[in-house]
């Protein structure tokens, strides 16, 4: 099987609340001194790939990147990871790429690479956090699309998937081609990259495609980013207080009563 | 014009489908626009005549093939109900399910979809969506530029829409609805907490702190004593320590309860995101710069381990 796997670079989503700012007029996060990292689910993705593929003991997967010039890392990490292909669409510095030309772009990048069965993304990233990614680019290729997945194999001449739900848990069956999202779950947590596999990656070659190469131009906007702020919310605490640990916790143990008590 | 909200029958008219028809409400009155109400599934008529209150029409998309949702079937009647509806607006809840096909829905209708909705408004007549973006740390006004404009949103959060005098007519949508090309072959819910944690007035949540799957058994007895339902962080849920479904925040359940009592949770902003909508959150952690005590009404700094075993002795003495 032929599985393609879209990551997405963003700014460390980790990076903690006081660092965190934004440009009101660019309307984005300011980078400052954070890390630039592969989105979380999309390493999810490739992990559940991988361990797919293991399982087969056959398959190819292409790792693609729509990204500036820095998205290189995010392939070369995957290429560590061991996916056998890397594909880097040279998105032209644009700032805010809209979700529909994200779509239409991989879309194109995906038919230029050819034949595929499975195309794998994050169920949404870490950044915008849009989550529409899989739905758009389905709609683009004209096939079907699961959501929030998090286990894959093979069944007949298609796959079958499990997928997360919010009381529970579904047995999906498809025919291929399709596109799914992943979402997190205990067997997918991304593996870490062996020092070997991570020098190997520097020797392996990357295509380079630019939007030009694959023939999109932007396009009418899909939505634009109006506002964006940062909320205050914080609420100052009371820490019980109490000579002994008996006491502090008989206080706890009060407020939570006071709250049963006020249903 | 009308702005569109699409339901699901097996949900019944439940408090997020009150929420979709109280956001849809007052959005068609700004607009000066019909709501109408789509039904995919067959509705009891308890849901029927509740909808008919609120709606001025009522589509009803009960073919057989529909009685479980299953997403293309599911996504091409909605398609095609819209498409004879012309709305402005199409809003659904953010379940799992109406996740799964509002862009694609958005995308079949020329229009454009924003999700996780806050608060939902107009501007030189383009919609206008809040949501909260880079895991809780920021958030945006998104402004759709194609319409309709297809949101899902957080639908507990709107209030219900109230009833009219009049009462809609219910149409029976007669589609074709074309090849599955996926099917659901099999549903399990996890049958551990009776009610949606949605829905739970007091939620006992634990994190990595807690060490493993063990002490989550303390902290169902302590939920069994004050009836709160347990849910997790993320990092829990990875670790296996309880199900996916537990799992609180951005990428988990999104919860409002009277009470949030945070266990070993270090209180990032991707878990933040899921339960600051709690009246009164609180927290055991041994780190007294943890962040979740920036977002909390009470706490104690302290090992859960001395903790909880005394708390569930308190508990169980108040209760007897
Ligand atoms: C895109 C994205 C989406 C995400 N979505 C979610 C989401 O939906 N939900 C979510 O929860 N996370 C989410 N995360 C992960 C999130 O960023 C955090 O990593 C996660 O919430 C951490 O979980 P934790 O607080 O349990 O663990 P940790 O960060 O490891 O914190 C453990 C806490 O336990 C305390 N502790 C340790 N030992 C004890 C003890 N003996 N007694 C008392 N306290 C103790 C520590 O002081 C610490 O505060 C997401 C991340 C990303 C990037």
């Amino acid at each position: 099987m032929n599985l393609i796997v879209c990551l997405k670079q963003i700014l460390d989503p980790d990076i903690p609340g006081r660092d965190f700012k934004v440009d009101p007029i660019s309307k984005e996060a300011v980078r400052g001194a954070a890390n630039l990292v592969t989105n979380i689910f999309c390493e999810n993705a490739l992990e559940t790939a991988l361990q797919f593929k293991e399982k087969n003991g056959t398959g190819k997967i292409t790792a693609i990147c729509y990204a500036p010039e820095s998205g290189e890392d995010t392939l070369r990490k995957a290429l560590a990871m061991r996916a056998d292909e890397g594909v880097q669409v040279l998105n032209d510095g644009l700032a805010h790429p809209d979700p529909l030309m994200v779509a239409r772009t991989l879309a194109a990048a995906i038919r230029k690479i050819g034949t595929f069965d499975v195309v794998m993304v994050g169920r949404e990233s870490g950044d915008w956090g849009v989550g529409q990614t899989g739905g758009l680019l389905a709609e683009e290729l004209g096939v079907p699309y699961v959501g929030f997945v998090d286990h894959i194999e093979t069944s007949g001449s298609g796959v079958k998937l499990k997928r997360q739900t919010d009381a529970g848990f579904e047995i999906v069956e498809a025919s291929t081609p399709l596109v799914i999202s992943i979402t997190n779950d205990e067997h997918n947590v991304p593996r870490v990259p062996k020092t070997r596999d991570v020098m190997m990656s520097f020797r392996q070659s990357l295509t380079k495609w630019t939007l030009s190469d694959l023939g999109v131009s932007a396009s009418e906007s899909y939505y634009e980013v109006a506002e964006l702020g940062i909320p205050v919310k914080e609420s100052s605490c009371e820490l019980v207080t109490g000579e002994t640990l008996e006491e502090r916790v008989s206080q706890l143990a009060e407020k939570i009563l006071a709250v049963k008590r006020a249903l | 014009m009308s702005v569109v909200i699409c339901l699901f029958a097996k949900n019944g008219f439940d408090r997020a489908g009150q929420g979709v028809a109280g956001a849809g409400r007052r959005l068609a009155d700004e607009l000066g626009a019909k709501l109408q109400a789509i039904i995919i599934g067959a509705a009891d008529a308890a849901m029927i005549d509740a909808v008919k209150t609120v709606a001025d029409g009522v589509t009803i998309a009960a073919q057989s093939e529909l009685s479980d949702y299953q997403s293309e079937l599911y996504l091409s009647a909605a398609a095609q109900i819209c498409q004879s509806l012309a709305p402005k607006a199409v809003l659904l809840s953010n379940d799992t399910y109406s996740q799964e096909i509002a862009a694609r829905l958005a995308h079949r209708l020329g229009g454009s979809a924003a999700g996780d909705v806050t608060s939902i408004a107009l501007h030189d007549g383009n919609v206008r969506a809040r949501r909260s973006v880079y895991g809780g740390k920021a958030e945006a006004v998104i402004e759709l530029k194609r319409s309709p404009a297809v949101l899902w949103i957080r639908a507990r959060a709107f209030d219900p829409a109230p009833a009219r005098e009049s009462v809609a007519d219910v149409n029976q949508a007669a589609l074709t609805l074309g090849d599955a090309r996926t099917r659901i072959v099999e549903r399990k819910s996890e049958a551990i907490t009776e009610a949606r944690l949605e829905d739970a007035q007091i939620i006992i949540s634990g994190g990595r702190g807690l060490g493993g799957p063990e002490p989550f058994e303390d902290l169902k007895a302590l939920a069994a004593l004050v009836g709160a339902q347990v849910a997790a962080s993320r990092a829990a849920c990875d670790s296996g320590w309880c199900p996916p479904t537990w799992q609180v925040g951005q990428t988990g359940k999104k919860v409002a309860p009277q009470l949030y009592l945070a266990i070993a949770i270090h209180g990032a902003s991707q878990h933040l995101a899921g339960m600051s909508d709690s009246k009164i959150v609180a927290a055991i952690n041994i780190d007294k710069d943890a962040p979740i005590f920036k977002h909390c009404k009470f706490g104690i700094v302290e090992d859960y381990r001395k903790v909880v075993p005394l708390l569930k002795e308190k508990l169980a003495a108040a209760q007897a």
